[in-house]
């Protein structure tokens, strides 16, 4: 698993030059690589589950567990699983190129979104469900724990 | 639990509704303000603001005390019913919008809130809400479904003439999503993973809609004071995104997305020397241009994103 400065690293920098089925799997991969990262912060274990037949669904669903606002993020997961589909699905597009530039995006805002959650964590947001300074891990669980977003 | 809506009765429901602008529509939002009201004139809908409302208490109150939040947007419900006679609040800010939705659920789930929001509103002198008495809808809803989109074709003039728009909702109009039980599958509103009200009206207007894959994703809103680099970076990557689906403007119906979207455009440029062009308008604001009103009736010179030249250039003014 890379870091989260590792994983930004590489979407702010070139890309390397490999077919698109490989580039649309390595996105998934920064997106996956991003939930792992924020799940072992949480001190759990990253799931190897696929929800939908995807880990980064399931990655995502394990990572909101006690944290409802991270559902803010929820929809820009599901765009990479469905740009990867349209990548695999229809390798002679002629919309290839900007299919790939366009998760190129959806990756790198994820990367941003949970490099910054990961930062602000306690702070309290203005997102969704945003869970309570003043209560303790324990109560926010039982409280808030349920996967409402 | 599943709430059916009733489309056949919306027209006449929402026709007459009660209007919570919220803080930022008067202040740092009031050409969302401006263009709401004037396109309500120009429909026909009738907005009666809520008397004496106060804050929904979605910005720091929320951290503090939850119940507080909770009391603080019942107030406007209970408002709304006892001093203005009405059943529906239509709320143009994300955050009221949200925020009233969620007092809604808290009250018609949980005793605790109940309870609290009771004891205060005893305390403040005015009647506690109860859940189930007032509608609180967004300003999408209440002309999609308030108006409808073959009655509003009717009233386009001009129109948008193509102008290519990337539809952006935010964090807010669709989470959490147990709270909103009319967008769940099946129920009748708006789509939860994917909502399309706003495309389908600037669609009606004469836009062409663009495919954007990040018309929910958060826009740094909440990050903009404790990490404004954050903000600057998350807002210019959905600018690029925008422009990359071939958008000229972004319609934007969350007044603390907008201001996001407006403020880190300029500092994108400053602080890193990233330029974009897409511009940033309300879609009350495109809305109303294409019915004909003229760009200060729907506060287009409010805009810190200057789009007066491409309206011109796209002869939609």
């Amino acid at each position: 698993m890379r870091s989260v400065a590792q994983l930004e690293a590489y979407m702010d920098g070139a890309k390397p030059d490999i077919n698109p089925a490989q580039q649309a799997a390595d996105y998934l991969l920064v997106g996956e690589e991003m939930l792992e990262n924020w799940v072992t912060a949480q001190e759990r274990v990253p799931t190897q589950d696929k929800k939908e037949g995807f880990r980064i669904l399931a990655l995502h669903r394990q990572g909101c567990k006690g944290e409802p606002s991270f559902n803010a993020c929820r929809e820009t997961c599901r765009e990479l699983a469905y740009f990867y589909n349209l990548i695999i699905l229809e390798p002679d597009s002629e919309k290839m190129t900007s299919r790939l530039a366009m998760m190129d995006m959806v990756a790198k805002h994820l990367v941003l979104f949970i490099g910054n959650k990961m930062m602000d964590d306690q702070v309290g947001e203005f997102c969704c469900s945003s869970k309570v300074n003043r209560l303790s891990r324990e109560q926010m669980e039982t409280k808030v724990g349920v996967n409402n977003g | 639990m599943t709430v059916i809506i009733d489309k056949t009765d919306l027209k006449k429901k929402y026709k007459k509704v009660g209007y919570y602008p919220g803080c930022a529509l008067e202040g740092s939002a009031i050409p969302y303000d401006k263009s709401t009201r004037a396109i309500g004139k120009a429909l026909g809908l009738e907005l009666v603001d809520v008397t004496d409302w106060n804050c929904c208490g979605a910005m720091e109150v929320k951290n503090i005390d939850p119940q507080v939040e909770t009391y603080l947007s019942s107030r406007v419900l209970s408002n709304a019913q006892h001093k203005d006679k009405m059943d529906v609040v239509m709320a143009p800010c994300n955050g009221c919008y949200k925020n009233l939705k969620q007092a809604e659920h808290e009250l018609g789930h949980n005793q605790k809130s109940r309870d609290v929001v009771s004891k205060i509103s005893a305390k403040a002198g005015h009647e506690a809400y109860e859940s189930g008495n007032v509608e609180t809808i967004h300003a999408l809803d209440w002309i999609k479904m308030g108006y409808g989109e073959d009655e509003l074709r009717k009233k386009i003039k001009g129109g948008l003439k193509g102008l290519k728009i990337a539809n952006y909702y935010g964090c807010m109009y669709t989470r959490p999503r147990n709270i909103f039980p009319e967008k769940a599958p099946g129920a009748g509103g708006d789509d939860l993973i994917k909502p399309h009200y706003m495309d389908d009206l600037l669609a009606v207007a004469g836009a062409e809609n663009v495919e954007f894959p990040l018309k929910t994703a958060c826009c740094g809103g909440a990050h903009t004071l404790s990490d404004r680099d954050m903000s600057t970076k998350l807002v210019l990557n959905i600018l690029e995104a925008a422009e990359a689906a071939g958008a000229e403007v972004i319609a934007t119906e969350c007044p603390t997305c907008h201001s996001g979207l407006e403020m880190h455009q300029i500092r994108a440029l400053k602080r890193l020397s990233k330029k974009t062009n897409v511009k940033v308008i309300y879609f009350t604001q495109l809305l109303g241009m294409a019915m004909g009103l003229s760009p200060r009736k729907v506060g287009l010179n409010g805009n810190i994103s200057d789009s007066r030249g491409l309206m011109k250039e796209k002869g939609i003014v």
